[in-house]
Parts: C-alpha cells; structure tokens; sequence
C-alpha cells in the first residue's frame, strides 16, 4: 500500500491532515463548519434589524409628535384654557398647571416618606427580617398597577371627601413615588462607605446627626437623582388621575376640587371626536415628553457627575 | 491634658467568636502606648472598646470595667459623651467627602452645635498647626475638600479633627499603615510631639515604630494581652517566650 | 530616623525621649490643666440618646407606612368588591356578560382580552428584546453602546398615553388600510383575521403593548446578561465556538432562568398596562375569536368605566376585576423578582 497518500494531501486541497487518519477537511466537517458560520451571521443580522426595529418605533413617534405637535406650541397653547367645542385658540394652560398641583401635592406627600423609608433600611434596619420584609413589599407595590393605586386613592379620599379633588390625584401619585424613592434611597445611602460614618460617630455625634449630616449628604445627589426618576415617571401617569383628579376643563387651583391634569387632558381629547383637540392632544405630548426627557437626561448627567463627588 | 485608663476584666465577642479575653491592663496618663500583635489578635478591638465604637456593630458586646479619669465609661456615660472625650484616628484616612478641609476639621464641633465662628477659627488653624498640616493648606482651607488631598495629608487632617474637639484620650488604629515612609515618619513625629498633652494608645503592626513612639507597650495574642511593659523592656527583655518570638520576627 | 537594626534578639529603640515609666504605679486620674472653652462646650452637651430614639422612630413609622400602603390597598379591594363576591363568587370570572342594566356581570370577556393581548404582545416583544440585548452586550461597538441604550430608556420613559396618542392616529390607520388586509391575504386560512377590520382591536393593542413591554424585558436581559462572569465567555471561545455560539452556549445557557424572570416581568407589565390599551382596543365587552375584534382587557375596563358607574353592584364588580388584576399581577412580579434576583444575586442593578 502506498502510505505516502496519507501524508501528502489528496490533489486540490491545500491544507494536509494534522492527524494522519482524522482528516480535518472532510467534507462533513467542512459542512458544518459553513453552518455555523452561517448561523453565526444570521443571528448578527438579527440581533442588529431587532435593535434597529426596536429603535423605529422610537424615533416614528418623537418625530410625529414633533411634527404633529410643534406648530400648536403657541403663547396660547400655555396661556389659555380649552376653548369651546368648535372654536380655534384654545391651550392646555389649566392642564399644565393643574399636573404641576397634583405633582406638587405628589411630592411633599411622597419624597419624604420615600426617603425616611429608605434612611430605615439603609441605617437601621441593615440585616434586620424587618428591613427586608418592607424592601419586599416596596418592590412589591412597585409591581401594582397604576389602575389599582387609583382605586386605592378613590377609597381612601374621593369617598370621604364625596367629591373628586387634586388632593386625590395627589395622594394616588404620591403612593406611586414612595416604593420607588424607597429602594433608590437604600441603593444610594448602601454606597456611602461606613468608614466616614465610623469617623462620625468616632467624634462623638449622635446617630441621628450622622446619619443627616453624613449619610444623606453623600448619598444625597444619588438620592436626588432617584426622586427626579420617580418623579418623571408619575408625571406622565393618567390611569390613576381618572378617577381621583377627574380633570377640568377650567381653571382649578383649589386643592379640594377636581382639577385638570396634562396626561388626563390628552387622554380626554385623544378620544374625542374633535380635530381641533386632536391637535391639542399632540401640542401637549410634546410637552410632556421633552419635559421627561429632559428629566432623563439630567438624571443621567447628575448621576455621572455626583457619583464620582460622593463616593471619593 | 490627658487621662488615665484602667481597664479590668474586659472581655469583647464580635456574635460568637470570643475576641478578647480578660484584659487587666493600665495606661498611664500622658503617655503613649503602643499595641503590638499579630493580625486579627484583638488589637483594634481593644482600641474600639475604649471609645465604645464597638458597639456601633450590632452583634458586638463587651463585658468588663474601662475607666478613664475615674469614671467607668460603660456605667456612668453614654458612648456619644465618651467619644467627645476620646479621639480616634483609623487606619484608612476617612474624611467626608462633602466638606472643605476646614469643615472636616470643625466638624467634631459643627456637627455637635457649636457655632462661634471665632473660636472654630483659631481651633481649626491651632489643631492644623499641631498636626503639621497647616502651611500646606492654609490658602485653600474653604476651597478645597477633604477628599482632594493626598493620603498623607488627609491622615494628618483626620488627626487634625480628632484633636479639634479638645480629646483627653487619643486612640489611633495603625494610622500609618497605608501611608508612604514620608508621611509615616512626619506622623511619627505628630505623635511623639502630641504624647506630652493627651494620652495616647497606638495600634502598629510595625514594632520599630512602636519602640520610635511609645514609652510603654503592650503585646496581644489571640485576644490575650500576654505582657505589658515599658517598651525598653519589652524589645530588650521579654518576660513572656511568646513575646520574644514575636519580637524576633519567629511568627507574625 | 531609626536605622533598622537587626535580626538579633534585643532590639534598641533609638529614640526614648522619657524614661522608662513604670506601670505599676498610679497613673494620673484626673485632670491637672484648666479645662478649655470646648472641651467644657462638649462636655454640657446632651448625649442625644433620646433625639436618636425619637429619629430612628419617625424613620421606621414612614417605613412601616409602606406595609400600611399594601394593607390598605387589599382591604379596599376586598371591601369595596364584597358585593360583588358574594353575588357572584367565582363564577365571575368564568361568565361572559356584562349588562350594568340588569345588574348581570361576568368577566370573562376581560380575562380573554388581558391573556390575549398580554399573550400576543409577548411572543412579538420578546424575540426583540433578545436581540435587542444580544446586539447591546455582545456584538455593538462600544461607542454606538450609550447612546442605543439611553434610546431604549427613553422608550421606556414615554407615557403610556403618548403610546396610546400615537397609536390611535398612527397604528391604527395602518392596521385598518394595510396591515390589515395584507394579514387577511396571506393569513386569512387561520381564521384569526376575520371580520371587520376598524383598525382598533385585539392585534392592534397588542402590537402597541409589544412596543410598550420591550425596553423593560430588554433593559433586565441585558442586566443579567452582564451578570454571566466573563470566564464563561472566554472558556466556550477557547474551544473554537463562533460568537453565536459562545452566546448561546457561555452567557445565554447560564442566563436562562434570569432571562425567563425577565420575560415574566415583561408580562407582569403587560397585564397592568392600562390607557394605551384602552385607547386602541374597542372597547367592546365581547370575545371575538378574530384578532380584528374589538375587546376589553381587564385594565382598560376599569379604566372605561370606573367614574361612570352607577349603582353599587356595578362599582363592586368594577372593584373585583381590579382586585383579580392586583392579585395576578402581584403573584406574577413576586414570580419574576424572586428569578431575577437568583441570578443577579444582589448585585445592584441599575435603574429602569
């Protein structure tokens, strides 16, 4: 037999068998290896037509809002309140104030118990079953859906009071704040190493003063961050608002009446048969997404810089 | 001026582990003494029992008498009035992050009420000045913060805050250790200058610094003290084996 | 300063500024200088012992306001639905009816809507979500990495009502003129696409509710994704895998259980999802078995109704379906966290 066939390679391939008796370049490895290499590239091709379906949505719907919304955002748009069915010039002027109430109302009620919570956890309750069974229900009530809030809100205030109030928009919202503020708080309080709190203490001040004047002030652009977070997301709520705030079409500043808000108009004239509150509709969208993407951005920007100050 | 401290049958456990054992001990006042031991030997532990920072850990409990000045420190004072007294130095420079360098100083008196202006004045530069720290930042006192300065100078200003308070006792956990021989030797120099006004206590791993610094000594093993004696003594002539094999570098 | 002597036994100190102390004698017990303006400012200060006490109170109370929150939600619910419960029992969620007149509500109707939309806006979203977060972890250049992924969090930042806007002028027109139709031509044989086709329906919410649910199961994909140690990585590409490979086999298998949590999150999402739903659904309390058809979900029904209601009856049986969504949401969550977290394992994630 002539041995030196297998040691030569056979005519026409170039790369000779590292093994004599295992041929590298059999056919059907030279198959499978093809086959993998093609799902290798069709999976690329996937991963990167999903991130650019994914992305299409996005831009489609900033662009119409822009494009639909922009020539609405008048000095009437903000000054004025919804004109009668049929007439031109109205604005959102009472919306946008009416949020900014609510809102208000949202976050004196929320942020403080959202931070006090989160103080709890991060300073006293650090390996407690206590602590960790309230940081399970926060995540909890985190889950809940913003519908269900409302209802809860409905019971506890539109009930007793017989009557649809910003107060009512106001503590639904504020309900929404506090599990998130809650867990941001913990995570950014977690962050400040203990050894500045040791040097605290070390010097004689009492807990409490350590824990405001150390802890929180470390923590406390981490901590900002979190409730601007919190913040701009129950800005843009409407399903809690339905049935607490109720909305006006008027101007409302009194805390015990219902009161318009910016989603809740959306949602009202988005609805409605009406081309002229159509266009509202977009006009105010645009609002309230760039004043949320605004928020976005700074929160991510504050967070980058006040991370490197606080924790150095 | 400083205190003197009497320690009597303190004993110290971190959950279940028993860290120190029966501890009879005497610290003369206006003195400085070192501790010297291996690693993990209950050397900083002891240290944190005299300022009542053990405590700050929720699974930590100390037994025993501590007496400084003559009050028993468990008995008849609350821990923060006990850290009013005492200063601690840590092993790591720890100031905060948020504050200039003159808020970390004031900070032991800021943060505890004390608001005339004057006096924080004069304490910050007097507690810089004996920390041989305060030509090098006395221009950017308000400017900059704590954290800006490098890890000698952040140590010298930690010490700086310790003695702003006034402190009778200073306790001071391996304050060099993570420093550079530049800032090792002018801490050294800190603390032989600052052993005439406070009593001072000095964890070190390093025994030359001990035999530098400290008049007396005291040798812990395994949460034992095994000897306590003037530092001559204790590198020249050892009572105990197990010192002297220390000392002579057989472990540890 | 000191030279380093030596490795012999006695070891010199070269500086001893005092002489050797004695320790058996008394050492000074009290203080023999004045005592200073601070240290006497100190010293008459309280210890605080009690502001701490009253501190660390207020701090736990707002902490325990957060059971409070939970307890009173499930109360309401219970009692505001008694009504309702007692009426009806379960039969109420196997019944399909829904006449406020005559006082008959079943809610079934908004069962199938919720499962259906919820259902279809996963199987849509999440083969995305996948590849959205393959291509951010593994395969996209580390430039293009921040701003894609700010852009998939500005998705998730956009109000549902925004969604809905859109959908309504945008989604629907297109589902009613071209997709539509192009679905009954070359689909119609499933027999899911029957009927009229207004635009708005169960397939338009359902897509709307895809676009809605993607960044978040994508955003915890990649979470976990990142969470898989790069010696698995390394250890697959080391025996000669193609980078698919090395995916699906070093991160993708290890992720498996992280991702499925990911998924049920996403669900979790969907099923509370409310007014883009209800802007594009129809709004029709019936089952249609086309996909065309107008429905309810369990959310959008409350939502449509809810300040309308008259009558007690009707208000409680508003009330339960809301307690059935709070109890299945909640199960579903608790599901996903407790997966989530087994695999990420506490180590912080950051912020959705």
């Amino acid at each position: 037999m002539n041995t030196s066939a297998l040691h030569t390679p056979p005519p026409g391939r170039d790369d000779g068998p590292l093994h004599p008796g295992l041929n590298m370049n059999s056919r059907w490895i030279r198959i499978n290896r093809a086959r993998r290499y093609a799902a290798n590239h069709l999976v690329t091709v996937l991963a990167i037509a999903s991130t650019v379906v994914v992305i299409l949505p996005l831009i489609a719907i900033l662009a119409y809002l822009l494009f639909m919304g922009a020539h609405s955002l008048n000095l009437n748009f903000f000054t004025k309140i919804p004109a009668p069915v049929g007439e031109q010039g109205g604005g959102m002027a009472n919306a946008i104030a009416g949020s900014g109430i609510v809102l208000a109302i949202a976050s004196v009620l929320g942020i403080p118990i959202g931070i006090a919570a989160g103080v709890y956890l991060a300073e006293f309750g650090r390996g407690r079953m206590l602590a960790a069974a309230v940081r399970f229900t926060a995540d909890v009530l985190n889950g809940v859906p913003s519908i269900v809030m409302g209802i809860a809100a409905y019971s506890l205030v539109v009930v007793k009071q017989g009557h649809f109030s910003a107060l009512a928009g106001g503590v639904a919202l504020a309900v929404m704040m506090v599990p998130t503020i809650t867990r941001t708080t913990e995570e950014m309080l977690a962050t400040v190493p203990n050894a500045i709190r040791e040097a605290a203490l070390g010097l004689g001040v009492p807990k409490w003063r350590t824990v405001l004047s150390v802890s929180l002030k470390t923590a406390s652009p981490g901590i900002i961050t979190g409730c601007m977070l919190a913040f701009a997301r129950v800005a843009g709520e409407t399903a809690p608002l339905l049935f607490t705030a109720f909305g006006n079409q008027f101007w409302s500043f009194k805390l015990n009446e219902p009161i318009a808000a910016l989603p809740l108009q959306i949602y009202v004239y988005a609805i409605s048969p009406y081309d002229e509150w159509h266009r509202l509709a977009w006009a105010g969208s645009l609002v309230l997404i760039v004043l949320i993407m605004v928020s976005v951005t700074l929160v991510r920007i504050y967070a980058a810089r006040g991370m490197m100050k606080g924790a150095s | 001026m400083g205190v003197g401290i009497d320690v009597e049958h303190l004993n110290a456990w971190y959950g279940q582990t028993h860290t120190l054992q029966d501890i009879n001990v005497k610290l003369p006042a206006n003195h400085a003494t070192a501790l010297i031991g291996p690693s993990g030997c209950g050397k900083s532990t002891f240290v944190r029992c005299l300022n009542r920072m053990h405590e700050t850990n929720p699974i930590a409990r100390a037994t025993g008498v501590v007496k400084m000045g003559g009050i028993d420190i468990y008995k008849d004072a609350e821990p923060v009035q006990i850290r009013r007294r005492v200063g601690m130095v840590f092993q790591r420079p720890n100031p905060f992050p948020t504050m200039s360098i003159y808020d970390n100083v004031a900070s032991g008196l800021k943060l505890n009420g004390f608001r005339n202006k004057k006096v924080l004045d004069e304490t910050v530069e007097r507690s810089l000045k004996s920390a041989a720290l305060w030509e090098e930042v006395k221009d950017d006192l308000k400017k900059k913060s704590g954290a800006s300065l490098s890890g000698g100078q952040q140590q010298r200003m930690c010490i700086a805050r310790a003695l702003a308070v006034d402190p009778e006792v200073l306790l001071m956990d391996e304050p060099a250790s993570a420093l550079d021989p530049v800032s090792t030797s002018k801490i050294e120099d800190l603390i032989f200058q600052l052993k005439s006004q406070y009593t001072i206590v000095i964890v070190t791993h390093n025994m030359q610094q001990a035999a530098r610094v400290a008049e007396n000594t005291g040798f812990f093993l395994n949460g034992k003290m095994v000897e306590f004696d003037s530092t001559h003594k204790i590198f020249t002539n050892p009572k105990d084996k197990r010192t002297e094999d220390y000392i002579t570098g057989r472990f540890g | 300063m000191t030279t380093e002597e030596d490795p012999k036994p006695t070891l010199r100190p070269v500086l001893v500024a005092a002489p050797p102390h004695d320790p058996g004698t008394t050492p000074t017990d009290s203080i023999t200088a004045p005592v200073s303006t601070i240290r006497r400012y100190l010293m008459s200060r309280r210890s605080g012992a009690v502001a701490d006490r009253i501190f660390m109170g207020a701090m736990l109370t707002c902490a325990l306001i957060i059971f409070a929150i939970v307890i009173f939600i499930v109360w309401t619910l219970v009692i505001r639905s008694k009504l309702s419960l007692h009426q009806f029992g379960f039969r109420f969620f196997l019944h399909s009816a829904w006449d406020p007149v005559n006082g008959d509500f079943g809610a079934l109707p908004f069962m199938y809507g919720t499962i259906v939309t919820s259902l279809l806006a996963l199987v849509m979203a999440v083969p995305l979500a996948m590849g959205v977060a393959i291509f951010l972890t593994e395969l996209c250049p580390r430039r293009l990495r921040t701003p894609i992924s700010f852009l998939t969090e500005l998705l998730a930042a956009i109000p549902s009502v925004v969604y809905g806007l859109w959908a309504v002028f945008v989604l629907v027109p297109i589902m009613r003129d071209q997709l539509g139709p192009w679905l009954y031509k070359y689909f119609g044989w499933t027999h899911l696409f029957e009927g009229y086709n207004f635009g708005v329906g169960l397939l338009t919410a359902s897509i709307i509710l895809a676009i809605m649910i993607l960044p978040i199961i994508s955003s915890i994909t990649r979470d976990i994704m990142l969470a898989v140690p790069t010696s698995q990585r390394e250890g697959v590409l080391a025996l000669g895998a193609t980078r698919w490979e090395m995916i699906r086999t070093g991160v993708l298998r290890n992720a498996r259980i992280g991702i499925v949590g990911a998924i049920i999150l996403g669900l979790g999402r969907a099923l509370g999802e409310t007014m883009a739903v209800t802007m594009v659904i129809g709004n029709h309390p019936d089952i249609g078995t086309s996909l065309f058809a107008p429905g309810n979900t369990l959310a959008s029904v409350i939502a449509n109704e809810f300040s309308e209601a008259t009558g007690d009856m009707y208000l409680s049986a508003l009330v339960e379906i809301g307690l059935a969504l709070f109890l299945v949401t909640i199960v579903v969550n608790a599901i996903a966290r407790g997966l989530v977290w087994a695999v990420t394992r506490g180590t912080p994630a950051r912020a959705h």
